[in-house]
């Protein structure tokens, strides 16, 4: 790339235009990467689930208990392979900001729902044998310290002690991880059983259902067969997906998503408008300069890749800064917040995209000078000079 | 007999300007012999600087066949006459025409980059050139750090660093004093005489027009080019 000492030189003709038109586009890029970490959290729900499991909740709303009678009326539906139930918990650990996920499950018939969890054989065994005992997630362990032997207190927001008290203490027995790289594993289970004898309210009651469906079985026979089995008692259902659910709790930041996703529209059409300027300003006041590379023989093409290069070269160094701050940034927040927002990743392929979005923007802004620059005819360029 | 460098036949350039159109050359028939040294005067708006573009390709005749070192000008497509001038031809302004970015020495080394030598190369010709015009002591300076005469200076050796055979000169010292005007009319000289340079050289100036082997003038533009008496 021997015209690089010259493409370079020229883009920093103006050095304050120059290094403000940088900025402008180092902004919108790192609201890109922002968005983009972000927005693989959201879908990331989605993209980790299992078609072949369903979801079972309260047809009226999400926060509604099931009775845990239901489990067994519908393990013996027809193409239902097994059925276990889980419930949200809601404490936090030691201060409010600590949230995950807890939840009081089967451990048996949890692990068995989800394969892709995998622990130590002799942890799960001690956790069965321990009526208080839980085991986490590996993300979750790393983010708080925890290991295997701590005792955990966890202070319930919904759900107090029958003795009156708020907080639950738990022996840690064991670490679990997804062997899936897209599934989190930032949960907190418990187990049921000391869950329901000790809570203040609720008994025999779950907050949801998950069911694996029987090879070869058509999932939406199996939905709508559980749905209509349930029509007529105190709790109507609604099953769906895990998919499906995973979209539709994402659906609430799915508006959030559209704005921000309009905001980044508006950013980068005006960034167009800024460097654009830029760029047909740096032409316009060259054209004596550009008439004289074309008099010792610069012919129009490069002319053009050199006006072009110069358009591309300052989306790369302002885009390339944004997405360098965007990427620690969202690492940062990744590790702060994995447990609550797990999925905040800026993916080797978003990184691929923004740059080929630097590229594109930098032709955007520049062809119009370039092209400008390469119909130049020089004699009527050197007669205005 | 001398070889002839470049020959115009019958050459005509019309201008269209409104609704009018000029005439700036008529018929014009044009013999330079190979290391010459031209000087052509000529009242403003005759036709001079029309006529160097002729020559060096910057634009084409209305009329008639312009044939310089055996390039046929008028029949090459543009591309290509870009690129034979960044090897055959260099060009000399009245305002130098310096990229103000970049350094002497990246100055000269500019037409180079059209051509296949590295980048140790390309320094070490623009070096000599600086060298021939004798500004190697300058050649990290930037244009705005350089005098008017050291400005042509370096325009001189951005000229003659690829070793072109015609050097076309517009007003060359119109923007310099006399005792600068001078200096650089005698480096034109030594680029004539002992590097074989042949020049044709448009000037105002009749002091500057003595230092050239013979003298053209351009009469009332659309007429043609007549021997000195
Ligand atoms: N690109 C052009 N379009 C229209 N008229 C032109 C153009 N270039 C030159 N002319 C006209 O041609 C005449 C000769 O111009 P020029 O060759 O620049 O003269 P000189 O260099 O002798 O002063 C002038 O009248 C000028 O206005
Ligand atoms: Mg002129």
């Amino acid at each position: 790339m021997k015209y690089f000492g010259l493409v370079w030189r020229n883009a920093w003709r103006k050095k304050i235009r120059t290094s403000l038109t940088i900025l402008s586009v180092f902004v919108a890029f790192l609201l890109f990467a922002l968005l983009s970490a972000f927005g693989h959290a959201f879908k990331y729900g989605v993209e980790a689930a299992d078609a072949e499991r369903l979801i079972i909740i309260d047809k009226i709303s999400l926060i509604n208990l099931l009775p845990i009678a239901y489990q067994n009326r519908i393990k013996a539906t027809e193409g239902v392979h097994s059925v276990t139930h889980s419930t949200w918990f809601g404490g936090y650990y030691q201060e409010p900001r600590n949230q995950f996920p807890q939840f009081p499950v089967d451990p048996h018939e949890y692990f068995a729902m989800y394969p892709e969890f995998k622990m130590p054989e002799e942890q799960f065994e001690a956790w069965v044998k321990n009526r208080t005992g839980a085991v986490v997630g590996r993300e979750l362990a790393d983010s708080f310290g925890w290991e295997v032997g701590d005792r955990i207190p966890i202070q319930a927001t919904i759900w107090t002690k029958a003795d009156g008290g708020r907080t639950w203490e738990f022996d840690i027995e064991g670490i679990f991880a997804s062997d899936d790289p897209r599934g989190s594993s930032a949960l907190f289970l418990f187990q049921y059983d000391y869950f329901d004898e000790a809570r203040a309210f609720g008994q025999g009651l779950v907050g949801w259902y998950i069911l694996r469906v029987e090879r070869g079985a058509d999932p939406v026979q199996v939905q709508n067969a559980i749905d209509t089995q349930f029509e007529n008692s105190r709790n109507q259902t609604e099953t769906s997906t895990e998919a499906a659910f995973a979209q539709s709790f994402a659906k609430q930041f799915g508006n959030i998503a559209l704005i921000v996703t309009l905001i980044l529209g508006a950013v980068f059409f005006t960034l167009l408008l800024v460097s654009g300027n830029t760029m047909s300003q740096s032409v316009r006041e060259r054209i004596s300069e550009l008439a004289v590379l074309k008099t010792l023989g610069f012919g129009d093409r490069t002319v053009l890749g050199i006006v072009l290069s110069e358009s591309i070269l300052i989306m790369l160094i302002g885009g390339l800064l944004g997405i360098g701050v965007g990427w620690f940034v969202t690492r940062g927040i990744a590790v702060a917040a994995g447990a609550f927002l797990p999925g905040v990743y800026f993916s080797p392929t978003a990184i691929l995209a923004s740059i080929a979005l630097m590229v594109g923007a930098g032709v955007a802004a520049g062809i119009f000078p370039a092209l400008q620059a390469m119909r130049l005819s020089i004699i009527d360029a050197l007669a205005r000079a | 007999m001398t070889d002839i460098l470049a020959r115009l036949e019958g050459v005509s350039r019309t201008y269209q300007k409104g609704k009018e159109r000029v005439e700036v050359l008529h018929n014009l028939d044009l013999q330079i012999p190979q290391g010459d040294f031209i000087a052509i005067m000529g009242p403003s708006g005759s036709g001079k600087t029309t006529l160097l573009n002729l020559i060096g390709g910057l634009d084409r005749p209305t009329a008639g066949t312009i044939n310089v070192g055996g390039a046929e000008l008028t029949s090459m497509s543009n591309s290509k006459v870009s690129h034979w001038r960044s090897t055959h031809i260099g060009f000399i302004f009245q305002f130098y025409n310096l990229l103000p970015v970049l350094t002497a020495q990246k100055n000269v080394e500019l037409p180079l980059l059209l051509t296949s030598f590295n980048a140790k190369e390309r320094a070490e010709r623009a070096a000599i050139a600086l060298d021939i015009v004798g500004l190697a002591d300058r050649a990290r300076h930037y244009p705005r750090e350089l005098s008017g005469g050291e400005e042509q200076r370096v325009a001189i050796a951005r000229a003659i660093v690829s070793d072109p055979s015609l050097l076309l000169c517009d007003e060359p010292t119109g923007d310099l004093d006399r005792e600068t005007a001078d200096e650089i009319l005698r480096l034109m000289q030594i680029l004539n005489r002992e590097h074989g340079k042949t020049i044709i050289m448009v000037t105002h100036d009749a002091q500057a027009a003595e230092f050239a082997n013979r003298t053209l003038h351009c009469d009332k533009g659309t007429l043609e080019a007549r021997e000195a008496a």
